[in-house]
């Protein structure tokens, strides 16, 4: 994580000093120099396509809503809680990176009733990732920042904590540290970064786990019901289920376009 | 002129002592907020704005409101405003001042403040906002320094200094439109997304700031011996109920709108204001009766000829578009949330102590800018 953090930098600074007019999408492939931002557009960073690590066109994430049970879910929040060392805070200024919310909550305009099971049953929602995402659109300093393969990631060094993010993200996914995250950490895992109070922060689908070859922490502990992959790439497994099952997106009317599919 | 700020009566003083003790307090409740974080405030992770922003949001609006004295003198050469669009400059110079600082107040690591500017990301609004805000500080503290200096020395203002007035007009009309980018942008935000929140937001700047703008001057014309002009004030207050009506006539649109067309994600976040159990409900319904009670008042010809209704009239418009903005704007925004659940927001002490203190160095600086206005105004003899 180090490394795609310092790499970044090191992008954004040549960006600076070529700033570029063209829009995100017709950006060239990824190799230091050669990424730029639009001037107009999110803007976009290189992710490391080659060496160790899994790589993608274009990460998604598959939640089965009908795998997930409670139990599993909590599994799943508890192992990328503690593995990103998020603290555990009891008031409304807590921190969530990835947490259970009933049907009716998580599509408030995309559900009724009487689907099967009821709309009180719950599913997980995280970060969507999303190819047009507003949290980096408005970010005056860049401290969030989408990279070529989908991931929206934090630069915890550069966030001012203006919350600008939080109020452009239609889905909540996104906590800020009230306070010291520190003391309410229990055991702090050395290899993740702790953060400071005053940053915005959220779920990195696990971009620190994909450098070393492994999949994101919830997929791993999900007994099934959540799936990981390559959106561009025809022949992987996710292409494969989305092609054969009904899937949805959380308000896809807002163009966001999210990279979290919900097997329905 | 700076030296006008060192002499005054023992009102002046005293004053200046409250709003001296006031800034301490506030200094404290802020040091409680850099050590311990914005965990002081009431804001959560639901209601990710609070009180800060929405102070500014609102200031940002009589800051504006300069204009409306700055067009009719220097557009249509109405000479009743020359004697005080000074007071107007230097009362934006104020606003402006007390925003910025706010915006810092908010900020949870002030510490890499400068990160918006090593990092300029022209994608965001409020690196926009940064932008005109200063440049609107600038220009006015440039236009009504100038212009107060000439004045002083009976001479007329250099030409090109019309230049920069000129530009203020249009300046003052984006600080506000680009504050009102900053929300009406985002998708999901029912309350806010929404193409007729900028001119909302300048209607009601438009109303409130002038009436700030009479409230101060009566203030003046009671504690000094400057007089103002009855006619300046009349039309000050004619402008002001005209442009609360079409504030109200704007919220009128989008009450239409919103009920109307029933979409749920617009609908809810009226809801919570106006009906429920919503700490805002008695809030929002004062705003509005304040508005349109102010507007009752100011639109009769004689209640503007009598003192007394002309500083009710203002009170209200100016304390009606206060709750609205500077409430309700932002708690109506994040209320419901992205998923639909209710988190309240009720400011903290700490978080209004920190408003305070920042309040009382923006009237500090209005304070001592009006000195030297009122001083210089009174040596050469009006
Ligand atoms: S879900 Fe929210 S935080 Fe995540 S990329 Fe989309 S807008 Fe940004
Ligand atoms: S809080 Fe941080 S990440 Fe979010 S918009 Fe502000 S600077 Fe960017």
């Amino acid at each position: 994580m180090k490394n795609t953090r310092r790499k970044f930098l090191k992008v954004a600074g040549l960006a600076v000093l070529g700033w570029s007019m063209r829009p995100a999408s017709r950006l060239m492939a990824a190799h230091g120099a050669q990424s730029a931002e639009g001037l107009f557009m999110a803007s976009k960073h290189g992710a490391p396509k080659h060496g160790e690590g899994l790589h993608a066109g274009r990460w998604i994430m598959l939640i089965d809503t009908n795998k997930l049970t409670p139990a599993i879910e909590q599994k799943c929040i508890n192992a990328c809680h503690t593995n990103h060392n998020v603290p555990d805070i009891e008031t409304k200024q807590n921190i969530k990176w990835i947490w259970a919310e009933p049907l009716h909550n998580v599509f408030p305009e995309q559900m009724h009733e009487n689907i099967p099971g009821g709309t009180e049953r719950t599913t997980l929602v995280l970060c969507n990732h999303c190819t047009n995402p507003p949290c980096v659109r408005v970010c005056p300093t860049k401290a969030t920042f989408q990279r070529e393969d989908g991931i929206v990631m934090m630069d915890f060094h550069r966030c001012i904590g203006c919350r600008y993010c939080m109020a452009a993200c239609p889905y909540g996914s996104r906590s800020f540290n009230f306070m010291d995250p520190r003391p309410h950490i229990k055991d702090a895992i050395p290899e993740f970064p702790t953060r400071t109070k005053g940053v915005v922060e959220k779920c990195e689908f696990c971009s620190e786990r994909l450098a070393e070859g492994k999949l994101p922490y919830c997929v791993e502990v999900s007994e099934g019901a959540m799936m990981f992959g390559d959106l561009e790439d025809p022949e992987s497994e996710v292409r494969k289920v989305l092609a054969s099952r009904y899937s949805i997106r959380r308000k896809p009317e807002l163009g966001t376009e999210p990279g979290v599919y919900y097997l329905i | 002129m700076l030296e006008k700020v060192l002499k005054g009566n023992k009102v002046y003083w005293g004053w200046l002592a409250i709003l001296l003790a006031l800034m301490a307090v506030g200094a404290v409740c802020y040091g409680k907020q850099l050590v311990n974080g914005l965990t002081i405030t009431g804001m959560s992770r639901d209601v990710s704005w609070g009180f800060y922003i929405a102070q500014f949001t609102f200031l940002v609006g009589v800051a504006a409101s300069a204009v409306m004295m700055v067009i009719p003198k220097y557009l249509h050469d109405y000479k009743a405003y020359g004697k005080i669009l000074i007071f107007g400059e230097f009362n934006a110079v104020a606003m402006v001042c007390l925003c910025l600082m706010f915006i810092i107040a908010d900020l949870g690591s002030p510490q890499r403040l400068m990160n918006i500017i090593i990092h300029p990301t022209p994608n965001s609004m409020l690196f926009w906002d940064m932008i005109v805000l200063n440049g609107y500080l600038l220009i006015n503290i440039f236009v009504g320094w100038i212009t107060l200096q000439a004045y002083r020395k009976e001479v007329a203002p250099p030409q090109w200094i019309k230049f920069f007035i000129y530009l203020s007009i249009p300046w003052a009309v984006s600080i506000h439109t680009v504050t009102a980018f900053l929300y009406c942008g985002l998708p999901g935000r029912g309350y806010w997304m929404d193409a007729i929140l900028a001119s909302r937001f300048l209607a009601s700047a438009f109303a409130a700031g002038p009436a700030f703008l009479i409230i101060l001057l009566y203030i003046v014309k009671a504690t000094t011996s400057f007089d103002p002009g009855k006619e300046a004030l009349k039309s000050l207050g004619k402008t002001i109920a005209y442009a609360m009506s079409i504030n109200l006539f704007l919220v009128l649109c989008e009450v239409f709108t919103v009920n109307y067309s029933n979409i749920p994600s617009h609908l809810h976040h009226w809801h919570y204001l106006f009906f429920g159990d919503g700490v805002l409900v008695p809030w929002m319904w004062t705003s509005m009766s304040m508005c349109f009670v102010g507007v009752l008042i100011l639109i009769v010809p004689s209640n503007r000829e009598s003192d007394n209704m002309l500083i009710f009239g203002c009170l209200f418009v100016f304390i009606g578009a206060w709750i609205d903005k500077g409430l309700g704007m932002i708690g109506g925004g994040f209320v419901p949330n992205a998923l639909m659940e209710i988190t309240e927001y009720v400011p903290t002490q700490l978080e209004l102590g920190v408003a305070l203190g920042i309040y009382a160095a923006g009237f500090l600086i209005l304070t001592m800018l009006t000195k030297i206005a009122v001083g210089v105004k009174l040596e050469v003899g009006e």
